[in-house]
Order: C-alpha cells, then sequence, then structure tokens
C-alpha cells in the first residue's frame, strides 16, 4: 500500500522532475534521461554510479533474472551508534534489505549465477548479509555448476558490524575457492567505487577480472593514503586504467559493450566448449 | 548478544589497544626465536623484492619442522622504518604465500605471527595491488592441505591482520587487540573525532575476550614477558597439541575445517529460516 510519502514523492516527481548533475563535466540532464542512456553522461561519456536492479535490466536478457538468496536482515548485534537508523535509511531509499541483489539469469543466452552491489546502500559497505548473500549464491553455483558474474562495488567491510564483517572476507574468499576448484568461472565487473575489503577478498578474485571506464579500484582510499603519506596523488591515481597499466586488471570494457562481450566470455567457457578442448589435446 | 567490554583481566578496551602497541612488547621475530630452534629465514616474493615487516622461514617445533610467518615490528628506531612499523606491502604478503605453498608441497604445518596496523599504506603498495596480495593469501590459505595456526601477538589490524590469520586455530595474547578498522579510524568517521578512540575502541569489541566470545579465537594466551621463556614453553605446548590433533586429519578435511570454521560467522535475521 503506498505510504504519504511515496505519493508525495510521485507528485513532486511530475511537478518538477528530478536532475541529476554528471560527476565529471557537471552538465546537468533530467534522471529519466540519464536512467536511459544507463547512467552514461551524454556529453562526456562519464559512467555514473548505477543501482542494482538498473544494472541488471541493462545486462542480462530481458526477463530472465530470477532473484536468490533473499529473506536476510541486518542486525546491529553490537548497538553501534547509528547502526539500525542508517539501515532504515537505506532501506528506504532504495526499496533493498541490503547492498547486493544476487540471482540467476540469462547473458547472451548463457546461463549465470549474478550479483550486483548497489553502492547507494550504505556505500555497499559488507557486513553479515552481503558476505551471507555472495557466500550462498557461490554455493549455489557451485552445486549446479553454474559460472559466476559479478558487479563489485564498496567502501569496504562494515565497521558497525566489527569483526564479524572482517570474518566475511574469509568467508567470500573460501566460497570463491570452493567454486573455482570445481572447474567454474567467475568473472568479476569492478564498478566505481571497489575499495577496502571488497577489493581486498572476493572483488580481486575473478578468474577474469573486467573494469568499467574510470571505476575507482583499491585498498586504501585515495584520501588516506594521500593523508598519511603527505603527497598530492596523480589524477588517474587508483582509476580503472591505472589498473590495467599496471597489470591487475584483464581489460576495461564500456557499459554498453558488457552484455556481449560477457556473452562471448560465458560462451567461451562453456562445459561442452572446454569438452571439445581437451579431447582435441589428447589425441 | 552483547559481547563484555571490560575483560577478564580488568582492563578497558582502549587501555589494552594502547597496550598492544607498546613499544616493550616482544615482536614477532622474538616469537619465533623463543618457540623455534635451528631456524633458517628465507626471503623475498621472487616477483619485485623481499619485505623487511615480514619475517619468515623454516623451524624447528622441537622435532618437528615448521614453516613460520611473522609480521615484525622491528625493536629500535632503525628497524623500525626498515620495516614499515609492521605494515607488509604487496610483496611481504606474497612471500608469505610462496612459502605457505611451499610448506605445502613439502607437507609441513604453518605457523604465522599477527602484528600490525593494517597493511602499509602508500601509493606503492597500490600499483603493486595491496588488495590482490591480501585477497589472493587470504583465499590461498584457507585452500592449503597442511596445518595452519595463527596467533595475534599484538595489534591485528584489519585484511592486512587477515591475509595472515585465515587459518585453522588462532590464538590471541590476552592483551592483544583485531579490528575491522583502527579505533583512530572509527572515530573519525563516526564522531569526526579522532580522539575519541576509547569510545570506539568499545564500540568495535576488539579485545582478546571478545574474539573468544564471537568464536573468532579458539585461545587466549596470558601474558608474563618477564618470563618469556616459560611463556613460550606454554605456547610450544599448546602448538604441539593442536598440531597433533589436526595431523590427524586427511588435506581434505583440513580445508575443509578451515571453510567451516569461516563459513559460520555473520549475524542476521533469516525469514526463510527452515524451523527445526
Amino acid at each position: 500500500m503506498p505510504t504519504l510519502d511515496t505519493l508525495i514523492d510521485k507528485v513532486k516527481a511530475v511537478v518538477s522532475p528530478e536532475v541529476i548533475a554528471c560527476t565529471a563535466c557537471k552538465a546537468e540532464f533530467p534522471k529519466k534521461q540519464l536512467k536511459k542512456a544507463n547512467m552514461i553522461c551524454p556529453s562526456c561519456g562519464k559512467h555514473l554510479r548505477m543501482d542494482a536492479r538498473s544494472r541488471i535490466s541493462a545486462t542480462v536478457d530481458a526477463g530472465s533474472f530470477q532473484e536468490l538468496c533473499t529473506g536476510l536482515k541486518s542486525e546491529d548485534f553490537f548497538s553501534f551508534p547509528g547502526y539500525t537508523e542508517k539501515l532504515e535509511r537505506a532501506q528506504k531509499a532504495t526499496g533493498e534489505d541490503e547492498a547486493v541483489v544476487c540471482g540467476k539469469a540469462k547473458i547472451g543466452g548463457e546461463e549465470c549465477a549474478l550479483f550486483v552491489m548497489d553502492s547507494n546502500f550504505i556505500m555497499a559497505s559488507m557486513g553479515s548479509v552481503v558476505g551471507e548473500k555472495i557466500t550462498r549464491l557461490f554455493e549455489y553455483a557451485a552445486e549446479h555448476s553454474l559460472p559466476v558474474v559479478g558487479f563489485t562495488a564498496s567502501g569496504g567491510a562494515r565497521m558497525q558490524e566489527g569483526m564479524v564483517s572482517l570474518m566475511q572476507m574469509a568467508k567470500t574468499a573460501g566460497a570463491v575457492k570452493l567454486h573455482s576448484n570445481a572447474g567454474n568461472l567467475y568473472i568479476t565487473v569492478l564498478c566505481d567505487p571497489t575499495t577496502g575489503g571488497v577489493t581486498a577478498s572476493f572483488a580481486m578474485l575473478g578468474d577474469i577480472l573486467l573494469a568499467e571506464p574510470g571505476a575507482q579500484i583499491g585498498f586504501a582510499g585515495r584520501r588516506v593514503v594521500e593523508q598519511t603519506t603527505r603527497t598530492k596523488l596523480p589524477d588517474n591515481f587508483q582509476k580503472a586504467e591505472f589498473l590495467l597499466e599496471h597489470g591487475f586488471i584483464d581489460a576495461i570494457i564500456p557499459r554498453n559493450d558488457l552484455p556481449a562481450v560477457l556473452g562471448n566470455l560465458l560462451k567461451m567457457h562453456k562445459k561442452t566448449q572446454r569438452k571439445q578442448g581437451q579431447e582435441g589435446t589428447a589425441q | 548478544m552483547n559481547a563484555g567490554t571490560t575483560s577478564t583481566n580488568g582492563m578497558s578496551a582502549y587501555e589494552k589497544l594502547k597496550t598492544a602497541r607498546g613499544g616493550r612488547r616482544p615482536t614477532g621475530a622474538a616469537y619465533v626465536k623463543g618457540l623455534f630452534h635451528d631456524c633458517m629465514e628465507l626471503h623475498g616474493d621472487r616477483r619485485f623484492g623481499d619485505d623487511a615487516a615480514i619475517v619468515a622461514g623454516i623451524g624447528w617445533l622441537d622435532d618437528q619442522p615448521v614453516t613460520y610467518i611473522a609480521i615484525d615490528r622491528g625493536t629500535d628506531i632503525t628497524s623500525r622504518m626498515a620495516k614499515n612499523f609492521g605494515c607488509p606491502k604487496p610483496e611481504g604478503y606474497r612471500k608469505g604465500l610462496r612459502l605457505m605453498k611451499q610448506a605445502e608441497k613439502f607437507g609441513r604445518p604453518v605457523i604465522c605471527f599477527v602484528d600490525t596496523q593494517g597493511a602499509f599504506c602508500g601509493a606503492d603498495a597500490e600499483e603493486r595491488g595491496q588488495g590482490q596480495a591480501i585477497a589472493e593469501s587470504i583465499m590461498e590459505m584457507l585452500n592449503l592441505r597442511v596445518p595452519v595456526i595463527s596467533v595475534v601477538i599484538g595489534e591485528g589490524g584489519s585484511g592486512g591482520a587477515l591475509a595472515l590469520a585465515s587459518a585453522n586455530r588462532v590464538y590471541m595474547l590476552e592483551n592483544a587487540v583485531y579490528s575491522v578498522i583502527s579505533p583512530e579510524g572509527c572515530a573519525s568517521i563516526l564522531w569526526k573525532d579522532a580522539a575519541k578512540v576509547a569510545d570506539a575502541a568499545e564500540v568495535l569489541h576488539i579485545t582478546a575476550d571478545d574474539m573468544k566470545q564471537l568464536g573468532v579465537a579458539e585461545e587466549v594466551i596470558r601474558e608474563d614477558f618477564d618470563n618469556f621463556d616459560a611463556m613460550c614453553e606454554g605456547i610450544r605446548t599448546q602448538m604441539k597439541n593442536d598440531l597433533a590433533a589436526l595431523g590427524k586429519l586427511s588435506p581434505e578435511e583440513l580445508q575443509n575445517a578451515r571453510y567451516q570454521r569461516f563459513r559460520k560467522f555473520g549475524i542476521f535475521e533469516d525469514k526463510n529460516a527452515k524451523t527445526k
């Protein structure tokens, strides 16, 4: 049932359509137009941040997405200052239970397990629920011999859950290995921003690491490095292009090319394809 | 759940944090010397360089060869500078990983000592893939086919500590701390005031007793630095007992036990949980 708040929001949207400014060139566009353009700035091409549901519909074959690993809700078990309110605000703003959406879908006709992180939800920091959903997805994919495609974006571990959040790094890394040991493919698409404990766990553990143009990817945050070392860092520091130059990612793929690129990679790794290859070398 | 804020020896989390960082505590290298004999230190990651923040090699735990990997903060200003105050760079984690794989090849247990504010924070570390180095270390450590024990001897700073603590058993010294973020960092994010460290230390739950309660650590080890040899004797006995128990498991059982050890972490509401 629509609440008064959502009704007010709807009226507002009609009376004065929301405008979003590009974070790079500052040009302003109606939200609707930008969403239609997959959040790529029509003026400068900057890949702006994208919510999980828009990302899914921009990537997977129409109507193929089936959500999995649902029904998990974070708890404020340390009574951490402000955490309960933060969770409630994020849930209200995004309409999501948590910072990652998991499921099963087809990309270019190929079936895969999929996770998409949403930086609008507490900067997609990883607490118990994010760690659990990702772990369950890898376990599901291992059980069903499915490849995993994962879109990462995160500020890192969720400090409001203390050490329980740090342990999610090992939990998810273990699940990636479990899936990998069974010969399954994992492709990561590093999106803006992927940092901290997520970079230092499942984000960097793909068989193939792709990134969106201009995405910020690192372990320590750029500002933290600048403050600690008292140096001014170059503009491209920790950008996808910087990682490509230093050999830490396989390729940078523009957002609109991702469905075709992912579809092709999934086809190349189909188990039937691989079987033919193995027979070929044996002869 | 609510883990206790004052721990068994009566010190607050903040007092423990200060104690854990104290300059006169034995460093990683001291534990290697105190616990093992006839050690051979091994250097380098075979990729880029040798990180002095991590001291590693092969030694004897009584009559058993083990691979040791210790974060070492250094003991005086010269060695502390050379070791970046115990903040490892990617080449340090890669040296550790190389020696873990070597231990696996030769069927030796791996013993790690953790004592760091966190992984080194700098442009060069980022350039050489600090996040990737830590991620790979955690994943491969979880997958080792030999027993792994980690001891947090001072400060366990976030991912940079976990990279050497994805073990079958984790021990903590009684005043050691282990945290997802430095209490200073937490205070400046939460209250925009880095001075509220003591409050942050409480709310983050960082003490050895907290870790025992959460299942992050199995053992809390009493500190007695005035009788360091006797203290090491106790740790050695504990290690030998644990290695004897872990030695009964097959390589696959060891891997699975480590997976399950970390798989269980997570506190949340599961609306679809089947009622048992």
